[in-house]
């Protein structure tokens, strides 16, 4: 890591993707030697699990039926949990001035950032959702990888505005404690469409009837992607 | 504040007497008077709907408010793009007052709106996409105002909060597409239909009390913007003059 940083500093700065993907490695690499976010997470998503299920009547609604519900609630709040660490981590010791005086575009640092937390969350849920399979007795009718797809357009989604509104957050009074409140309403039309396509995928229906939601989903990550990528320079403190 | 005005910077002094004496002008006192005009006039002079009864009347207080909702964060978005463009803070004065007013129209709308709802569909609430969008424009904008109390430093709370309203503006479609697909794909109960409230037979004499009523709510809405404006740039006039004192 330290060798690759030295390389790069006797060559010409990094354009701007080579430069998000050092952002993202470097962020990796700290999660990689704490494990501290990832764990925190990961044991709040299959808490989580296992308390919804016990918040219904067995008898009324089948685990089946509401795994897709409890999936997408699950990936949600443990998403915030996971993004409220991106820059939280460059507060400490004030990290984001030796990024913000690096020769680099502001664009990247957002998109190694989003890069970082989106492996970051997609490392959870490569575990939550085995989780769920097992503990709400779930078949996926053979569609495991379209519904693995379906995970990750959201999660996408779910990066792209996460990652600049915890870049907002952790420059205000209440920190953390806005993160949820100002992402939540952005997450909603990306679960409503997530949940619905994967219900309509694991209850074993042609993938046409969840298109329509799963082109809104699309639609979603390339507006919010271009639009958050552009915003961003605008949250830094300068 | 012990410092003599002489040692001031040109525009503290400045400042007080370009910032307004009032808060309130006469524009929030004819408008106050329209809105009282047009309640009297819904009341007393604006037949009973053949169909829904007394409650219908409910619609010139409903839609004016919506209207005047829509204005509202209109203006936030306009003040917001000229703020991250050209980084003006009245600008963003003007979208943190309309964004006020707009929350207040909000809550309007979305509280009289379940009154009328419950006789007439017979449910309080329903996840239709106008519902869903307009109860989630009052989050984001909630989210809004707690963002702006949350940051002390006025530059970057105005970019802060221009980013939050733009995307929010982007998010609405989004919202109103989802639901739309979400209900549409659904059977839905027949009374539950919301074309039922935005396209009523109206009578002449109700389209002119409807008319009334929504120039009395935009008026109100323009008068409340320019009122909280005014208090805007009293409180950066005094935020001026206590720095320089300090």
């Amino acid at each position: 890591m330290v060798r690759a940083r030295d390389r790069m500093s006797v060559r010409t700065p990094p354009g701007t993707l080579g430069a998000a993907l050092l952002i993202a490695r470097k962020d990796l690499a700290i999660e990689f030697r704490s494990r501290t976010a990832f764990l925190s997470s990961l044991v709040f998503a299959v808490l989580a699990l296992s308390i919804f299920y016990f918040t219904w009547d067995e008898s009324i609604v089948t685990p089946q039926d509401r795994a897709p519900g409890v999936l997408w609630v699950v990936l949600a709040f443990s998403a915030l949990l996971g993004l409220q660490r991106a820059f939280s981590l460059e507060e400490h010791e004030r990290g984001i001035d030796a990024l913000l005086i690096a020769p680099i575009a502001r664009e990247s640092v957002y998109l190694g950032k989003a890069v970082g937390n989106l492996l970051f969350l997609c490392a959870i849920q490569a575990v939550a959702i085995p989780a769920l399979a097992v503990f709400y007795n779930l078949r996926f009718n053979g569609q495991l990888a379209v519904v693995a797809g379906i995970v990750l357009l959201a999660m996408v989604g779910i990066v792209a505005v996460g990652t600049l509104f915890s870049a907002m957050a952790v420059n205000t009074r209440l920190a953390e404690l806005l993160l949820p409140m100002l992402s939540l309403p952005f997450f909603v039309p990306i679960l409503m469409d997530a949940a619905q396509a994967t219900t309509r995928v694991m209850a074993g229906r042609p993938l046409s009837e969840a298109w329509p939601w799963l082109r809104l989903l699309i639609a979603f990550d390339l507006v919010f992607i271009v639009a958050c990528t552009i915003a961003f320079p605008y949250t830094l403190e300068e | 504040m012990t410092t003599s005005p002489m040692t001031l910077p040109a525009d503290a002094r400045v400042a007080p007497d370009a910032a307004p004496k009032r808060i309130f002008g006469w524009l929030f006192a004819v408008a106050i008077l329209a809105v009282m005009g047009a309640y009297v006039r819904a009341i007393y002079f604006t037949p009973i709907e053949a169909q829904q009864g007394a409650v219908q009347k409910i619609y010139y207080l409903h839609v004016p408010a919506w209207i005047a909702c829509y204005l509202a964060y209109g203006l936030v978005a306009i003040g917001s793009v000229i703020n991250l463009w050209l980084h003006d803070e009245r600008a963003d004065r003007l979208a943190a007052s309309a964004a006020e007013v707009g929350i207040l129209f909000n809550t309007v709308g979305l509280t009289v709106g379940p009154v009328w709802a419950k006789p007439i569909w017979g449910t309080w609430w329903t996840w239709d996409a106008r519902l869903t969008s307009t109860l989630f424009l009052w989050f984001i904008f909630a989210a809004y105002l707690v963002l702006r109390g949350a940051i002390e430093s006025p530059a970057m709370r105005a970019r802060f909060s221009a980013v939050l309203a733009i995307l929010g503006v982007l998010l609405i479609p989004f919202i109103h597409l989802s639901v739309y697909l979400f209900r549409t794909l659904h059977p839905m109960p027949i009374m539950l239909q919301p074309q039922a409230l935005v396209n009523p037979p109206l009578s002449p004499e109700m389209e002119t009390t409807f008319l009334v009523s929504s120039l009395a709510f935009l008026l109100l809405c323009v008068a409340l913007v320019v009122s909280r404006y005014r208090l805007a740039t009293l409180r950066a006039a005094a935020d001026d003059a206590e720095g320089v004192g300090q």
